[in-house]
């Protein structure tokens, strides 16, 4: 028994091995949630006309499915298969209740600009994607990192949409006009549709960058 | 693996009792603090119509110093047992008759800024609520001393268009309002109307104000509901400004 505890204390790995580091920044491009899982197009068409609304939402993304992931690796082995899913959404929406409650209570000012995209959350499916791929079948620690990992793949893509739909759509970024006063808005920039152009146009750029081919 | 019927329902049921004891509880222990804010931006959204306020901290101990807040119905009587500060605007909005000949049920609150030194009331603020072109609406709007000249206006919106209707919540639209009138000079209710288009200069005319392009509808939402609230308001402006110049006269 104890030279079974000793190799596995020795296979064990630090908390930033290769393998973990890994878990952090390959959704950030080579396996990113919008891009190339194709998940949460919804909320990226949503919440990204301004970019101050879109980082909000990608950090509250990021700790929603960050610390959701860390709960269900950790009782992982007590879910029923048959409920998973119940369970899975239950942990989720007491997590971004509790979020919304908390931002309204204490910063009342982002809480307000959020308004719903907060609840939006829970309807996320890289959350719930990445608790069924990865948190119930994973260690607490490397979920939690996948967790963050996904969030934050997530949140660059909503920047870098946001930030082209608010300079061309209004002419400005963070509220503030950036462009000359003649500058007039692009409507389409303002409509989710103008968003799903975007998203495309980033997906063409990302696959033809990294040589990826959809297989016959 | 799997699980006995029995271990599923009792996991359901922990489960369930777990979550509605964490939500109770955040819910409970949160919300004096939300509705501290939520009584705090209120203040500060009624005095934002006249003056510049910095935080809501300010706004609250300005509120204090300064405003007298009452209720009033449509006929402009006072009502006595209702204080301004629990009155729910979007819930009395609901009792706004369908039919014009029916009688208005709604309790209007009223809130009166007087001037630093406390002697005279400068403006009143009216809180508004309507509805845009995809939710509702609302704001407050300050008059001036003469009972007739608007001061400030600040709307807020549920859903309107970004960049479109949204604007409504732009000081630069905002600022047109200013200085229009209510009434015209007989004294009948013109209310102050957003136009169609947008670059006009509508300086010489006292009741309407430049619109927002493509966001006619917001802009008509913006004319109802002024119309609607000046409407409810009208016995009371009237009735204080009857009063006021019997004052001065004597």
């Amino acid at each position: 028994m104890a030279e079974v505890a000793e190799k596995e204390i020795k296979k064990s790995e630090g908390l930033f091995s290769k393998k973990n580091r890994k878990l952090l920044t390959d959704p950030l491009d080579a396996n990113n949630p919008v891009t190339v899982q194709v998940l949460g197009i919804c909320s990226s068409l949503a919440v990204t006309v301004q970019l101050k609304p879109a980082i909000v939402m990608a950090l509250g993304l990021t700790f929603v499915t960050a610390f959701s992931n860390l709960l269900i690796s950790m009782i992982r082995d007590t879910i029923p298969s048959r409920i998973r899913i119940i369970v899975q959404l239950a942990i989720v929406s007491v997590f971004v209740i509790v979020l919304d409650q908390l931002l309204k209570a204490y910063v009342y000012d982002v809480w307000k600009q959020l308004s719903v995209f907060v609840g939006l959350i829970i309807t996320n499916c890289i959350v719930m994607g990445r608790l069924e791929a990865y948190a119930m079948a994973n260690k607490p620690w490397p979920s939690f990192l996948d967790g963050i990992g996904n969030g934050l793949g997530y949140g660059v893509i909503l920047v870098a949409v946001a930030f082209i739909r608010e300079l061309f759509g209004s002419g400005s970024l963070f509220g503030f006009k950036v462009l000359p006063s003649w500058y007039i808005g692009n409507g389409l920039m303002m409509l989710p549709a103008g968003a799903c152009i975007i998203v495309g146009i980033i997906i063409w750029i990302q696959r033809s960058w990294n040589g990826y081919a959809e297989e016959d | 693996m799997q699980h006995s019927n029995f271990y599923i329902i009792m996991y359901t049921i922990a489960l369930t009792v777990t979550s509605g004891v964490i939500l109770a509880l955040s819910s409970l222990g949160l919300k004096p603090a939300q509705d501290k804010n939520v009584d705090m931006e209120k203040k500060q959204n009624i005095l934002q119509t006249v003056m510049v306020v910095k935080d809501r901290e300010e706004a609250v101990k300005i509120y204090g110093e300064r405003v007298k807040a009452y209720v009033i119905n449509f006929e402009g009587e006072q009502v006595k047992d209702k204080k301004a500060e629990d009155i729910d605007v979007s819930g009395e909005y609901k009792k706004k008759p369908k039919k014009e000949t029916d009688a208005d049920e709604r309790k209007l609150p009223v809130y009166e800024i007087l001037s630093a030194d406390k002697s005279k009331t400068e403006f009143y603020v009216l809180p508004l609520y309507g509805f845009g072109l995809w939710g509702n609406i609302w704001g407050y709007v300050s008059i001036k001393g003469d009972l007739n000249t608007v001061n400030g206006i600040k709307l807020a919106h549920a859903s309107e268009t970004p960049g479109l209707g949204a604007r409504i919540t732009e000081d630069d639209i905002q600022k047109r309002f200013a200085n229009k009138q209510i009434f015209d000079i007989k004294g009948a209710l013109m209310s102050v109307a957003m136009q169609k288009g947008e670059g006009n200069n509508y300086d010489t005319d006292k009741h309407k104000v430049d619109g927002m392009s493509g966001a006619t509808i917001t802009g008509k939402g913006v004319n109802n509901m002024l119309k609607d609230y000046f409407g409810c308001y009208k016995k009371f402006l009237q009735s204080k400004k009857s009063n006021s110049s019997q004052v001065s006269m004597n």
